[in-house]
């Protein structure tokens, strides 16, 4: 704990010290610039982030304190991450599920499942915003916020599919064969032996995909331009860093934030899980 | 054993013929293999695990399989077991299918692992076979307490595996293969995995257990002297392919009390000779 | 992994379904053609485009690999200087699980304006961040797992630590090491892709999908084929470098169970 408040210090010291003692133009080999110039432009001191963070978002009289405002949006994007997370689980553990029952489905849907993660997500989010603005039911109209969950859910079911998977194939060779002898057929050996012995291998891949939801979901919210979330946030204020350094640095502990709420939600489930953990490897 | 005028069993004889301990016809055999022979398929081609496998068990008998590796003792009792299924012949149990017999939940079984389900207490994991097939939690309750001091594990009911040693891991298993009450156990190798103290205790134990039940016994082991102890019948296997080489009738049955005394005595080490000698045999060496 | 037919098989015809039922949403019913062209266009495109998407791979491609080998080697280096000095690992833990569950890619728009909009640097700098968690990870994991057993031999032998290391230590940890390493290829390639997202001179895949994404989206998608190409690649070198550590020295480790 103390380690890593020193850690975060250094951390810090390395970044003041390079301001200090680092070159005006930075380190430039050949055409490429390996460290950043160290203006005060480029690399505001870290107390300018700090007290950034306490003023006012923008210069109109009505407006509330940037952390406030970052602080909004950063659960904004929480919850879509989270919605994006839940609905990648369920559909990562379904596609486990069936091919654990299914050798074939096995064979036939984890390359694709493989490949689907080289596909950057970028591509897809124009169209997925397209497509939900065309979708109707009555009254109701699809809102931005679920293009960038849709997006969330991409990312996050490739890590739950193959956790789950390697789960449902963890109990021991004796406790397959025992509930076999118990002719117990496929539900109930999967609801006791091979579910529960799958949790400690989807808390970690849970653990994953939360990170990689948060990904999605900032990007997406970026490319959407969806405004009330984070990702919105990122790209602006950096557009703004010219005029104002320090403030584009505002989303970017938004953005650690969220990230660390995200990993405590996971945790959280982990904690109600905790009496299928026992024996697992730390 | 009775002498009911049937063929009965010498030191000489691999004869399988069971007897029955009453009555004249011969009761249904616990199981009963009949020129049952098993291949697996393997990267060196077809293995032949098991070759014109003959064998009878009573009910009530306990029986060891023994041999070197690869002798078919385990795929053995996995037929019997409808683990596996044969290539040739058949294989009863209590005049029923093996099939059939699992599904009527005949048998209980215990493997070298105990198999406990890691995130169950001791009380759960005896209870898996009940839940399965829907005893009612009351009764559930009560056969579980009986078991469980029926293997000396009450005061650990609400232990987790983790918290066990292997021998009590191994009671649990036990005890979970008793809870239907089977007439007929399969076990293979189950106390391989401990010490050499602990295996005795267990043996000692087994015995009274299976004394107390009644339950025809078919028990897979490396080891000789766990075999001359617990057994009526030692049935000595030899490799490649897997076959019968010799019975040896120990005479050591059900009312013969297992104890230190016995593990000492002369007749226990004469056993242990005869069986380590059959061992040695080539097959087909005869008595 | 033996090799059946249904494992060669299978995916092929999930795959061909797969294409047979996105040429039918689209050319035959005609849903949703603006933002998802057939395939029929998507090669086109390709076709047409060959050259830009070629140049665009490559500069993609060497932004990945920048970013991959830096983070890679960094990652192994702090990992070994973790595995033996407490309280560097103590500072670098906490450091090094918030850099996982963070979105790295928050950084990009400011990295463009702290180096330069003309830089390719950023985007490396984001693929080797991306890069160096998992291998780092993974790393300090393998270098952990030498047992106690190993190291009571080692002692009798009275081995010097450097024997020790190179005797026990460091084949054991080679496996996880290029574990770790497959996992961060596919994340280099990813992250330098989004990077390009955020700025930057648009010579890459990720900008030109950008651009292509609300105009051309045939062009967008022979793009992102691009981009499939390179993930795929980088996989395949780096799940071919783990597979070999692991038959070398890895048999211990855990291999898929029999069904």
């Amino acid at each position: 704990m103390v380690a890593g408040v020193l850690g975060l210090a250094l951390v810090v010291a390395l970044w003041e010290g390079y301001k200090q003692f680092g070159p005006e133009s930075g380190w430039v080999i050949g055409e490429a610039r390996i460290l950043p110039r160290a203006t005060d432009l480029a690399m505001p001191h870290v107390w300018e982030m700090v007290t950034r963070l306490l003023e006012p978002e923008t210069s109109a009289s009505t407006s509330s304190p940037l952390w406030l405002v970052i602080l909004q949006a950063a659960l904004v994007s929480l919850g879509i991450a989270c919605v994006g997370l839940l609905v990648g689980t369920v559909v990562g553990l379904a596609l486990a599920l069936a091919m654990d029952r299914f050798q074939v489905a096995e064979h036939g849907l984890l390359p694709w499942i493989v490949l689907s993660q080289t596909v950057p997500l970028i591509a897809f989010a124009p169209m997925v915003k397209s497509w939900g603005s065309n979708i109707a039911i009555g009254a109701w109209e699809w809102p931005a916020w679920m293009s960038v969950a849709v997006i969330a859910s991409y990312l996050a079911f490739f890590p739950v599919a193959v956790g789950a998977l390697r789960g449902l194939q963890s109990p021991t060779v004796e406790q397959r064969e025992l509930f076999r002898t118990y002719d117990a057929g496929y539900w109930p050996t999967l609801r006791k032996v091979k579910l529960p012995a799958a949790v400690p291998y989807l808390l970690s891949s849970l653990r994953l995909a939360a990170a990689a939801a948060v990904v999605g979901t900032v990007v997406a919210e970026g490319s959407i331009a969806y405004l009330d979330g984070i990702g919105r946030k990122l790209i602006g204020y950096g557009g703004q860093a010219s005029g104002d350094p320090a403030k584009a640095w505002a989303p970017i502990f938004g953005a650690a934030v969220l990230g660390l709420l995200a990993a405590g939600v996971v945790w959280l489930v982990g904690v109600a899980l905790r009496r299928y953990r026992r024996g697992e490897a730390t | 054993m009775i002498d009911d005028g049937k063929a009965t069993v010498t030191s000489d004889s691999p004869s399988t013929t069971p007897t029955s301990e009453s009555g004249d016809e011969p009761a249904t055999p616990a199981v009963s293999l009949a020129g049952v022979t098993k291949q697996f398929a393997s990267k060196q081609g077809q293995v032949q695990a098991l070759a014109d496998i003959d064998l009878s068990v009573a009910p009530g008998e306990f029986v060891s399989l023994i041999g070197p590796s690869g002798c078919g003792k385990s795929t053995l009792m996995r037929l019997v077991a409808d683990l596996e299924t044969p290539s040739a012949g058949t294989v009863q149990v209590f005049g029923k299918t093996a099939t059939r017999a699992r599904k009527d939940q005949d048998y209980g079984i215990a493997f070298q692992q105990s198999g406990l389900l890691a995130w169950r207490t001791v009380a759960d994991n005896i209870a898996v076979p009940l839940e399965l097939h829907k005893v009612s939690r009351r009764r559930r309750q009560e056969r579980v307490a009986e078991l469980a001091a029926l293997v000396g594990l009450e005061e650990f009911t609400g232990h987790y595996p983790d918290q066990l040693s292997g021998g009590m891991q191994q009671r649990v298993a036990i005890a979970r293969a008793l809870a239907e009450q089977p007439r007929l156990l399969l076990m293979d190798e189950p106390f391989g995995a401990l010490d050499e103290m602990t295996r005795e205790r267990l043996q000692t134990e087994l015995s009274r257990l299976v004394r107390k039940t009644g339950a025809a016994v078919v028990f897979v082991t490396h080891s000789i002297p766990e075999a001359v102890f617990l057994s009526e019948r030692v049935v000595v296997m030899s490799p490649r392919p897997g076959r019968i080489t010799r019975i040896v009738p120990t005479g050591l049955g059900p009312d013969v009390v297992r104890d230190e005394v016995l593990r000492e005595s002369e007749r226990f080490y004469e056993l242990v000779t005869e069986v380590r000698e059959a061992l040695h045999a080539r097959p087909g060496a005869g008595s | 992994m033996t090799l059946s037919p249904s494992r060669l098989l299978a995916p092929l015809v999930v795959g061909l379904l797969g294409l047979a039922l996105w040429a039918l949403v689209v050319d035959v019913l005609g849903i949703g053609t603006f933002f998802l062209p057939g395939p029929g266009e998507v090669v086109t495109a390709l076709g047409e485009s060959w050259e830009p998407i070629r140049a665009a791979f490559w500069v993609t491609a060497v932004n990945s690999l920048w970013g991959l080998a830096v983070g890679a080697v960094l990652g192994v280096a702090l990992a070994g200087v973790a595995a033996t000095t407490r309280l560097f690992d103590g500072m670098l833990g906490p450091l090094v699980a918030i850099l996982a569950v963070v979105p790295i890619v928050a950084i990009a728009p400011l990295l463009y304006t702290m180096l330069g909009t003309d830089q390719e640097t950023p985007r490396r700098i984001i693929g080797g961040i991306a890069a160096f968690v998992p291998v780092f990870i993974n790393t300090l994991r393998g270098l952990r797992q030498t047992t106690p057993l190993q190291r009571d031999l080692m002692r009798t032998y009275a081995a010097g630590p450097v024997q020790r290391f190179r005797t026990v230590t460091l084949p054991v940890a080679i496996p996880y090491t290029l574990t770790g390493l497959r996992l961060a290829g596919s994340l280099a390639v990813i992250s330098a892709l989004v990077a390009e997202y955020f700025g930057g001179v648009n010579n890459g895949l990720g900008s030109a999908i950008k651009n292509a994404a609300t105009s051309n989206h045939a062009r967008a998608f022979a793009y992102v084929g691009g981009a499939i190409v390179l993930g795929l690649l980088v996989f395949a070198i780096t799940a071919a470098l783990e597979r070999l550590a692991h038959r070398a020295y890895g048999q211990h480790l855990d291999h898929r169970r029999k069904r």
